[in-house]
């Protein structure tokens, strides 16, 4: 446990120093801000895409379902450097012949990386803060929605982290992690209505989106956490079978 | 302490290793030596728990590689050969990162870095621990890797060319360092540059496009140079080709070579096995009346046998 924190603490560190990831964190918040905020002059389509919208009744669901789109992209832009940028750098060789397993080593990665993911949820609280100036939000549907935000990024990132075990370029481990996570948070939901009928509930059950949704209305589905929970446990489970195979290789 | 044993390791189609024996007994410093691309690295990364071996074993202090393998890493020190360092953080950062890893008490941690820093001269004269690993010269990284390796005072130093990229005054101390670890540790380092091991290690292991080609102590290896027997010997007062034709007919003498030098004749001959045939050769001058001036065996370099040795090899496999 101690050797996980110790990794952990490095991660959160390099990540803190990556300018990417101040990049990413910054495309994040201003997404969920052009959510926010009232539509602006040249805006010609629905006014309902918007959360702050002169006589219209202001909720933070849609902030928390633009978040979970935003972390299709996010996640693994985050996550890509983790495992790919040691393996290219060589420091892999220091790190996996010291007494660690490397499952700790996994883990620690995860829970770096998933630091600076609730770092960057804390900062989204301004715009709580700038609805309790106009209104009172549901208490259920705040902590519901970032429960909910927590699990999908949990996922998300483990997805990602799976991405960076299986190359050492990070922007190719940055296009699988975008592809491997839209199979969860994009296309289901996209294609869902169009396919026949085994395959559409199988589509439907695989859609990040709708559970987190049910989580934004204020609602705990148990369905939507042991989703979230078997996809994250799954991946991180893939991530340390992959760092175990390179030394076979 | 490390016993290797009919090591074979495979990349692929490409055999890197080819069943490989030896043993590293405890508290000695063995230098592990062959050109580039033999299959010392492979090597060392096997004996490190980097990567398993495609067949053969490796045992640490009685702990296999692949069964006890954590136990091996406690045991172990490993710079490798690129020794690759995180840019973004601070030399004492990484330190105390690294004796985290090792299972060093966040209470002994600092001075642990200390004590190491102190030693492979990070902290005198001039103190490194703030600067970014980043930004460090080779020659410094070199060090913050041996420091790192250090940190929990393992049995077991394994280097990989630990020298590589230094500077002769560097060279100079980082080979003292090596003796004195060798003092209490069992050192096993690799190179390609022959003196260097020459001067560090109580032990050499040659190996070759991934073979064994000799093994023993820097004098054994040099007893089988000179046992091919060579005497010097500078002669005056006939023509050259008098005096070698001369010294050719002696009994012994597989070869004779010879070359001037401001009128004294240059003598090198090859002796048939071991015998010594400096006597003969100073009658030999006596006898005609010549006059001698240098009279001396050859003592074989460890670079001559390194040489021959590795050449051999790569003229058998390219025949």
């Amino acid at each position: 446990m101690g050797k996980i924190w110790t990794l952990a603490r490095r991660e959160l560190a390099g990540t803190f120093f990556s300018p990417l990831a101040w990049v990413v964190g910054a495309l994040f918040l201003c997404a969920c801000a052009f959510k926010f905020c009232p539509p602006p002059a040249f805006w010609s389509g629905s006014r309902d895409a918007f959360i702050l919208v002169p006589h219209q009744q202001a909720s933070l669901r849609g902030l928390f379902e633009m978040m979970g789109v935003a972390m299709v992209v996010a996640a693994p832009l985050l996550t890509m450097r983790l495992v790919a940028e040691e393996v290219r750098s060589g420091t892999v060789e220091t790190l996996v012949t010291a007494p660690i397993t490397d499952a700790q080593i996994i883990l620690g990665k995860f829970a770096g990386v998933m630091g600076f993911y609730m770092a960057l949820l804390a900062s989204t609280v301004v715009f709580l803060v700038l609805m309790l100036i106009f209104a009172t939000p549901d208490a259920g549907v705040v902590i519901m929605g970032y429960l909910g935000m927590l699990l999908l990024g949990a996922a998300f990132l483990a997805a990602g982290l799976f991405a960076s075990t299986l190359t050492r370029y990070q922007l190719l481990a940055a296009v699988i992690g975008i592809g491997v996570v839209s199979l969860l948070g994009i296309f289901p939901g996209r294609l869902a209505p169009h396919l026949p009928a085994p395959l559409n509930q199988v589509a439907a059950n695989l859609n990040a989106q709708a559970y987190l949704r049910d989580f934004a209305r204020g609602m705990f589905d148990s369905r939507g956490l042991i989703y979230f929970l078997s996809l994250t446990a799954g991946f991180l489970f893939l991530s340390v079978k992959m760092l175990e195979s390179k030394r076979w290789r | 302490m490390i016993d290797v044993k009919h090591l074979t390791k495979w990349y692929g189609r490409v055999l890197a290793v080819d069943n490989i024996s030896f043993e590293v007994a405890k508290g000695s410093v063995v230098g592990f030596l062959g050109p580039n691309g033999a299959g010392k690295s492979t090597t060392l990364k096997i004996m490190t728990c980097y990567m398993p071996p495609t067949r053969g074993s490796v045992t640490v202090d009685g702990l296999d590689v692949l069964s006890d393998s954590l136990e091996v890493r406690r045991r172990i020190g490993y710079m490798p050969e690129s020794v690759p360092l995180y840019p973004e953080m601070r030399v004492g950062e990484y330190l105390r990162f690294r004796a985290s890893l090792r299972d060093i008490p966040a209470k002994e941690q600092s001075a642990a870095v200390q004590r190491v820093g102190k030693r492979c001269w990070l902290s005198e004269p001039e103190d490194m621990t703030r600067r970014r690993l980043g930004d460090l010269s080779r020659g410094y990284k070199q060090r913050v890797g041996l420091a790192e390796v250090l940190l929990h005072d393992p049995p077991v130093l394994v280097l990989d060319e630990p020298t590589i990229g230094l500077d002769p005054g560097q060279i100079r101390a980082m080979r003292a360092l090596i003796t004195e670890l060798g003092e209490d540790h069992t050192v096993i380092l690799s190179s390609h540059i022959l003196a260097e091991v020459e001067q560090t290690c109580s032990q050499i292991v040659i190996i070759q496009g991934g073979r064994l080609v000799a093994q023993g102590t820097p004098n054994e290896l040099r007893q089988r140079v000179v046992g091919q027997g060579k005497v010097i010997a500078e002669i005056r007062g006939a023509e050259s080709k008098q005096i070698a034709g001369a010294a050719g007919t002696l009994d012994n003498a597989a070869r004779v070579d010879h070359s001037d030098h401001n009128g004294w004749t240059r003598l090198e001959v090859t002796t048939r096995g071991e015998t010594d045939i400096r006597g003969d050769l100073y009658k030999l001058a006596h006898n005609n009346g010549w006059e001698l001036r240098e009279l001396r065996r050859a003592t074989g370099s460890l670079e001559d046998f390194f040489v021959q040795v590795t050449y051999e090899q790569s003229m058998q496999q390219a025949g």
